[in-house]
């Protein structure tokens, strides 16, 4: 049966579209839910797209995640569900306490957009199970708020239980540990900031992004 | 009542503040020397319906707590202005 993946869309996002095109590219269906939805019935994977979600006022996410939709996301992320955020998502998630940690503003205060190469660093995860661990990745970033932070308890926390999911080869922009993306303790919602669904066609200048996207819409993870 | 309160919102000690330490490297080249331990944040005045002062504190740094900061990265603090 062709996995059915939910695009949420905020008054301010902007990559939903890309994001629908490469759920498509790897061969699931994938449809737009507004964020006043209450309910992901009938979806196998929810992804939270880029952009600036209700402007990223006050702080990227802070608002969105007060959207209705997202209590619809963490009753769909409790009961397992595979959840994504790419980028402003990812914002989204960890100020909605979907994923630990937060983002801050980029250690050198420019906003970055750029290639970047990800290393794989657990295939323990929704959006790497089909990816080689150690794999480099060419991804592009495109981002002011990216620099991952989490207190030092926390961090022990993600390297004991393998939720660091990829790292930048180069740091951009003062992440923790080069952190580029997370995920949650069962690896079911993960959050990164690099954009994968815009790394699918080696014409456009990567395909990296295919095998994430392809673990994503697979949907099996081993047990952790 | 109304009062009048003022909640200033910081990144926690040891969490990196880029705009501070932009802020601050930027201050000798204007002349200002002896400067120094600069830290950015936020301020928000807002009117708060309440029966006591402390009543409306309480109210303003759950406001705080919940939407105005994130708590893992910054904490906040509130004060009274005046009786508005």
């Amino acid at each position: 049966m062709t996995t059915r993946v939910g695009v949420v869309v905020f008054p301010g996002s902007n990559c939903e579209y890309d994001a629908a095109a490469a759920v498509t590219a790897v061969g699931a269906h994938s449809e737009f839910v507004w964020h006043t939805a209450t309910s992901l019935d009938g979806l196998d994977a929810v992804i939270l797209p880029g952009g600036f979600a209700h402007g990223d006022y006050l702080r990227p996410g802070a608002l969105a995640r007060f959207s209705p939709v997202m209590t619809a996301v963490a009753e769909f992320a409790a009961a397992g569900g595979s959840v994504l955020g790419i980028c402003n998502g990812f914002q989204v998630l960890t100020e909605a306490g979907l994923l630990p940690g937060a983002l801050q503003k980029n250690r050198g205060l420019t906003f970055l957009c750029q290639p970047s190469q990800l290393e794989v660093v657990t295939s323990n995860s929704i959006l790497t199970s089909r990816a080689t661990v150690g794999a480099k990745l060419s991804i592009p970033i495109n981002h002011f708020s990216g620099s991952y932070t989490c207190d030092d308890a926390t961090y022990e926390r993600l390297v004991a239980n393998d939720q660091i999911v990829l790292r930048y080869v180069e740091n951009p922009n003062g992440s923790r540990d080069a952190i580029a993306g997370v995920s949650n303790e069962a690896g079911n919602v993960v959050g990164l900031m690099p954009h994968p669904e815009r790394a699918m066609a080696a014409l456009l200048g990567s395909s990296d992004g295919r095998v994430l996207l392809e673990s994503f819409v697979a949907g099996k993870l081993a047990t952790r | 009542m109304k009062f009048s309160v003022v909640v200033e919102v910081s990144l926690r000690t040891g969490i990196a503040d880029p705009e501070g330490a932009t802020i601050e490297r930027a201050l000798p080249a204007l002349g200002f020397e002896g400067i120094s331990s600069v830290r950015a944040g936020k301020s928000f005045r807002l009117n708060v319906e309440a029966n006591s002062e402390t009543e409306a504190l309480e109210r303003a740094i759950a406001l705080a707590d919940r939407l105005l900061s994130n708590p893992v990265i910054e904490q906040s603090t509130a004060r009274i202005e005046a009786t508005a």
